[in-house]
C-alpha cells in the first residue's frame, strides 16, 4: 500500500462517502456566498478602496496622455524614467514624454514595470492579472514601481464577478492568476506596516479608455 | 519540528517572567486585535458569511475523499504532479527526491507552517540543498536558529533592537534600527536568493478542487517570487485544505485576511494552476503538490472533525488571554494558542501534550472570533474528557473532582462545608481581605493573592436579602 491509498482508505472508512453526483452539481452551479451590496458607482468605489491600500490613482481622458502622466508621476518622485512594459503598450509615445520604455519581461535591474490588467475589483481596490506570453508576471513583481493601465469598463464589483468574467473569456485559469492590492508590504518587525517588501514599493493605477 | 509541549508548565513560568516578550505580546494585542475589530465590520453580514464559510469547509470535510480525488484529477490534468505524504519524514523525502530529480542545489521558500511541521529545512540541508527562507519573519528566525512563535507573525516575540543586532552580525553591515531600513536591507540580501534558486517552495492556503489550483495569500511578494522565478515549484500543504470552487474560496478570502491581520485583502492572492506554457517567459516548468496527512485523517468523521475547518488565520491566539501572556513558544510545537492546544495533541498524541487542553480559561473569545466557527472551547473540553478516560489526570486532581462530585450530590453537607470554608477563608484574609498562601492552592497564590470571601455563603446572603 502506498501513502495515497492509505490516506484515502482511512478517510473512506471513517465516513460514508457521498456520491460523485453532489460534487458535480456543486461544481456546475458554483453558487456564490453572501455578497457585499452592489456599489452605485464602480469606478468611485474602486478608486476609494485602491487609495486605502496605498495605491496611487491617475485618470487619463485619452490613451495618448498615458506617457506624459507617467513621466510627471516619476519626475515628481525623482524616480528613474527607464523601464519595461507589456507588448500591448510597446507602441505608446514613451520617448516623446521623456521615458525610455522597452517591451520585454522585467529583469532584476528594471525599476519601472508597466502592465495592463485583466480586470479590477471595486470591493477591495484590487487588480486581477493573468500570466501569459504577452502578459509576463515578472513585470508587476520585480520593479520597484508597478504601473497598471486599466480601462474603467473592466472594473467589476466583486471577485465572484471576476471569476465569471474569466470563465466567459478564458475558459480556464492560466498558470497564474495574480490579484494585486497595492504595494508589497510587511509588518513582521514589531507589527509595523512597511511598504515595499520583496515586490514593488509603489503601485500606480492609470485609468484610461482603452 | 520537535514537540516539546511536555515542558509546557516550565516554559510558562519562564515566559511570564520575560519582560521583553511581555512587551512584544502587548503590541500584538493592539495591532492584531484592534486591526481585526476595525475591518471585520466591513463585511456586510458577518454572521451569515461565517455560517457560509463553515458550511463550505464542512462540505469538503464531510466528503473529503471525493474532493481530494477531484482536486488531484484537475491538478494533474493541468500538468502538476500530486504527491501524498503520510507524515513529515515522508514529505521531506519526497521534496528531497524532487530536488535530486531536477539537480536542485538551492531553494527559496515562502512561509509554510506545514513545512515547519515536517522540519523540512533541516532535511533538505542534509540532502545537500541550501534553503533560504524569504518571508521576512521566517528569514529572521532562520538567521537566529529559532522556531516561529505565531502562525501569521512568526517573529512577534522579537523586537527591532534584537533584529538590528542580528542583521548587523549576519550581514556584516552597519547596524540599522529604522524598521524600513531593516526591511530594505533584507530585500537586498534576499533578491539574489530568488533569482538564483533552482526550486521554489511554498505552502498552500487553499486547494481549489474545481480548477486544480493552489491558492496562496501573501503580503511581501515573496510568495509570488518563489512561485514565478525558479524552474521547479513545490507546494506543500495539508489534505484538509481543499475548497470546492473559486466562489467558495472567495467567501473564505473575505474572512481570512480580516481575521488574521486586519486587512480587507492581502496584497497578493495568487491562484496557481499547472506549469508554464512553452511560449511563457516566466513560471515553473515543473509543479509538484505535496498533500500531507500527518494525523489529520484521524480527525475525519469523529467528534474532533470541526478542527479541520481551520484556515490558519491566528485570530484565536491573538484573542486568547493565555496566548497573550505566554506567547507561542511555550506551547512547544508549530501551532500555538487555542487551535494549537487542540491540533498538537490530536496530531502528535494526547499523551505527549497533557497540559495543552488545560491551557484555557474557557472564556470563549476564540470561538467568537473564529471565522469558520470552530467550537474551540467545546473541542478542548472533549480533549479533557479523553484525558480523564485515559487516566491521564493526576491522582490528586481525580480525587478533588470526585470529592466535589460527591459534595454536589449531597446539598446539605455541601452547604455546611461551604459555610465552614468561607468563614475560615474570611479569617485567613485578615484586614487586607487577601490570602497570601492557601494550602493546596500554591498554583494560584504563588503568583498572586487570593481575594478573601466576605465570610458568608451565597445562599446565606440570598436568604438575608429576601428577609429585608
Amino acid at each position: 500500500m502506498n501513502a495515497r491509498d492509505n490516506i484515502l482508505g482511512r478517510i473512506r472508512s471513517a465516513q460514508q462517502s457521498a456520491t460523485a453526483q453532489t460534487l458535480a452539481s456543486h461544481l456546475a452551479q458554483h453558487p456564490r456566498g453572501p455578497l457585499p451590496p452592489q456599489p452605485d458607482n464602480l469606478l468611485a468605489c474602486f478608486k476609494k478602496q485602491a487609495l486605502k491600500l496605498s495605491s496611487d490613482v491617475l485618470e487619463a481622458d485619452d490613451v495618448g496622455e498615458i506617457p506624459s502622466l507617467l513621466a510627471r508621476y516619476l519626475n515628481e518622485r525623482e524616480l528613474p524614467v527607464r523601464g519595461v512594459c507589456w507588448p500591448a503598450f510597446a507602441d505608446m509615445q514613451w520617448s516623446a514624454a521623456g521615458l525610455e520604455m522597452q517591451s520585454r519581461p522585467a529583469r532584476n535591474q528594471d525599476l519601472v514595470g508597466v502592465t495592463g490588467a485583466f480586470c479590477a475589483i471595486a470591493e477591495t481596490g484590487t487588480l486581477m492579472l493573468l500570466s501569459g506570453a504577452e502578459t509576463p508576471a515578472t513585470t508587476s513583481l520585480l520593479p520597484e514601481t508597478h504601473v497598471a493601465v486599466l480601462a474603467p469598463r473592466r472594473i467589476v464589483a466583486t471577485m465572484e464577478d471576476a471569476w465569471d468574467l474569466l470563465r466567459r473569456e478564458q475558459n480556464q485559469p492560466p498558470r497564474a492568476v495574480n490579484f494585486i492590492s497595492g504595494p508589497s508590504r510587511t509588518a513582521d518587525i514589531e507589527q509595523t506596516v512597511t511598504l515595499g517588501a520583496h515586490g514593488p514599493y509603489r503601485v500606480l493605477l492609470i485609468m484610461a479608455p482603452l | 519540528m520537535q514537540n516539546t509541549s511536555l515542558q509546557f508548565k516550565k516554559q510558562v513560568t519562564v515566559k511570564l517572567a520575560d519582560v521583553r516578550l511581555q512587551d512584544a505580546l502587548s503590541r500584538l494585542q493592539t495591532r492584531f486585535v484592534g486591526g481585526r475589530a476595525a475591518v471585520i465590520s466591513e463585511i456586510h453580514d458577518l454572521q451569515e458569511t461565517r455560517n457560509a464559510a463553515a458550511a463550505i469547509r464542512d462540505r469538503v470535510l464531510n466528503n473529503l475523499e471525493q474532493w481530494l480525488l477531484h482536486f488531484e484529477q484537475q491538478a494533474t490534468a493541468r500538468g502538476a504532479i500530486v504527491h501524498w505524504a503520510e507524515n513529515g519524514d515522508d514529505a521531506n523525502r519526497i521534496v528531497a527526491e524532487i530536488a535530486a530529480q531536477y539537480g536542485v542545489k538551492t531553494a527559496a521558500k515562502s512561509k509554510s507552517m506545514v513545512s515547519e511541521e515536517c522540519g523540512l529545512n533541516d532535511a533538505l540541508e542534509q540532502a545537500g540543498v541550501a534553503v533560504m527562507e524569504t518571508d521576512l519573519g521566517e528569514y529572521i528566525l532562520q538567521l537566529a536558529h529559532e522556531a516561529p512563535s505565531h502562525i501569521v507573525a512568526p517573529v512577534v516575540h522579537k523586537n527591532k533592537e534584537e533584529i538590528a543586532d542580528l542583521f548587523a552580525e549576519k550581514h556584516h553591515k552597519p547596524r540599522k534600527t529604522d524598521i524600513a531600513e531593516l526591511c530594505r536591507e533584507a530585500r537586498e540580501v534576499l533578491r539574489p536568493a530568488f533569482l538564483n534558486a533552482d526550486m521554489g517552495i511554498s505552502g498552500g492556503n487553499f486547494l481549489v478542487a474545481e480548477t486544480g489550483s493552489v491558492l496562496i495569500v501573501t503580503n511581501e511578494g515573496n510568495g509570488r517570487l518563489v512561485t514565478t522565478l525558479p524552474r521547479v515549484h513545490v507546494a506543500i500543504t495539508g489534505i484538509e485544505k481543499v475548497v470546492p470552487t473559486l466562489e467558495d474560496v472567495t467567501t473564505l478570502l473575505r474572512l481570512l485576511p480580516r481575521s488574521a491581520t486586519g486587512q480587507s485583502i492581502t496584497n497578493y492572492v495568487s491562484v496557481l494552476t499547472g506549469t508554464k506554457n512553452q511560449e511563457d517567459h516566466d513560471g515553473p516548468e515543473h509543479f509538484h503538490i505535496i498533500l500531507l496527512d500527518n494525523g489529520r485523517s484521524s480527525l475525519v468523521g469523529g467528534e474532533m472533525q470541526e478542527m479541520l475547518r481551520c484556515i490558519r488565520c491566528g485570530a484565536c491566539m491573538n484573542h486568547c488571554p493565555v496566548y497573550q501572556n505566554i506567547g507561542g513558544h511555550a506551547y512547544g510545537w508549530v501551532y500555538p494558542g487555542p487551535m494549537g492546544s487542540i491540533l498538537t495533541p490530536m496530531l502528535g498524541g494526547i499523551e505527549k501534550s497533557p497540559d495543552l487542553p488545560n491551557a484555557s480559561t474557557f472564556c470563549g473569545a476564540c470561538a467568537v472570533v473564529c471565522p469558520v466557527k470552530i467550537p474551540l472551547p467545546d473541542l478542548l473540553r472533549k480533549l479533557r474528557e479523553k484525558q480523564m478516560q485515559r487516566g491521564m489526570k493526576s491522582r490528586r486532581e481525580t480525587f478533588m473532582l470526585k470529592a466535589w462530585a460527591w459534595l454536589a450530590l449531597h446539598p446539605k453537607i455541601y452547604a455546611l462545608a461551604s459555610r465552614i470554608g468561607v468563614r475560615i477563608m474570611h479569617l485567613l484574609g485578615g484586614r487586607e481581605k487577601l490570602i497570601h498562601t492557601l494550602p493546596g492552592a500554591g498554583g494560584w497564590t504563588d503568583g498572586r493573592d487570593f481575594p478573601a470571601p466576605s465570610g458568608k455563603t451565597f445562599r446565606e446572603l440570598y436568604q438575608q436579602g429576601k428577609h429585608k
